[in-house]
């Protein structure tokens, strides 16, 4: 099982991806000017910076190079996760619906917060429990999720939410405390917390590492899975 | 030509930013002051000016949760404030 971590300039959490998903098999660094995702079985767009933010969180990042090899990845059923800044960019380029706006508290905010798992069917959530609830840091500023109401009504018949703040762990102000989504397919998978900060009992909570898992069971158990290259 | 590219955010989405100097004016002893919207500006030069709307929705501006105004203060006064929903050319 490959995992690729894109990395942009400013990028910060590529790192903590990178030591997450060795978990659970190997990885490899995808620096955004590459045109190749070298045989990935999945692919994970980090958080942090990326451009600085300049413009809009995401904005300029969706037009590197190596998110012309995600965006077709991911529209043949490849796995993608993007997280915090991922999550971002992933809106921006239309792989996810809605947008990411500012915190209503205007504040940039770094707590752990508990989420809970609404779809235990994506391909990042399936060794999840439908139900249970996950305690992953959060860290940022840009964070609120928004759609217009159709498509939030649209997202949750679909069961495109995948993960809720829990009650009284929302603090961004996003729509009906949406912490993450997924495309209709369930192959791409945008969250704002880190689940790679949350790997290893050391800092509080190892819950994150069950999403890096659900994406290694995939693979094992997909016999003809050729990693999205079909 | 010279091009001013004007970004909103969306009327009916929260602007926490906007209330935030909505609130910080008062402070200051400015009353009186209602419906403050922060966003974005941007100044261009371009040789091919038709290429403004497209450069809005795919780059300067993210169209689900902002509106945009071209303005191209250099052109004559029927060419100017040319945005979505008033382009007419």
């Amino acid at each position: 099982m490959k995992f690729g971590v894109i990395q942009f300039p400013g990028s910060c959490d590529e790192r903590d991806a990178l030591a997450a998903v060795s978990r659970v098999g190997d990885a490899v660094l995808l620096w955004h000017r590459e045109h190749d995702l070298r045989g990935a079985d999945a692919v994970i767009v980090p958080g942090g910076f990326s451009y600085g933010d300049y413009l809009r969180a995401g904005a300029l990042a969706r037009f590197s190079p190596i998110m012309v090899e995600v965006e077709r990845f991911a529209r043949h059923g490849g796995l993608v996760l993007g997280i915090c800044n991922g999550f971002q960019v992933l809106c921006e380029a239309g792989l996810l619906p809605g947008a990411l706006l500012p915190n209503t508290s205007l504040r940039f905010v770094c707590r752990q917060v508990l989420l809970d798992v609404v779809n235990a069917d994506t391909k990042w959530t399936g060794a999840c429990e439908r139900g249970s609830r996950l305690s992953i840091p959060a860290k940022h500023q840009t964070g609120r999720y928004w759609a217009p109401e159709p498509v939030l009504d649209e997202l949750e018949s679909n069961g495109q939410v995948v993960l809720r703040y829990a009650t009284g762990n929302g603090f961004n102000g996003s729509a009906r405390d949406i912490a993450g989504v997924c495309n209709h397919a369930g192959n791409v998978v945008g969250l704002m917390p880190h689940p790679e900060h949350a790997v290893d009992p050391l800092t509080g909570s190892a819950d994150g590492l069950a999403l890096f898992e659900s994406a290694a069971l995939v693979a094992a158990c997909s016999t003809d899975w050729v990693g999205g290259h079909r | 030509m010279r091009a001013r590219v004007l970004i909103r955010p969306k009327a009916g989405i929260l602007d926490p930013q906007g209330q935030a100097v909505e609130r910080a004016l008062p402070a200051l002893g400015f009353d009186g002051v209602r419906n403050v919207h922060i966003g974005r500006l941007v100044e261009l030069d371009v040789e091919d000016p038709g290429q403004l709307p497209a450069m809005c929705e795919q780059l300067l501006a993210n169209p689900l949760v902002e509106d945009y105004q071209i303005q191209r203060p250099d052109a004559d006064e029927s060419s100017q404030n040319v945005g979505p929903a008033r382009r007419s050319r």
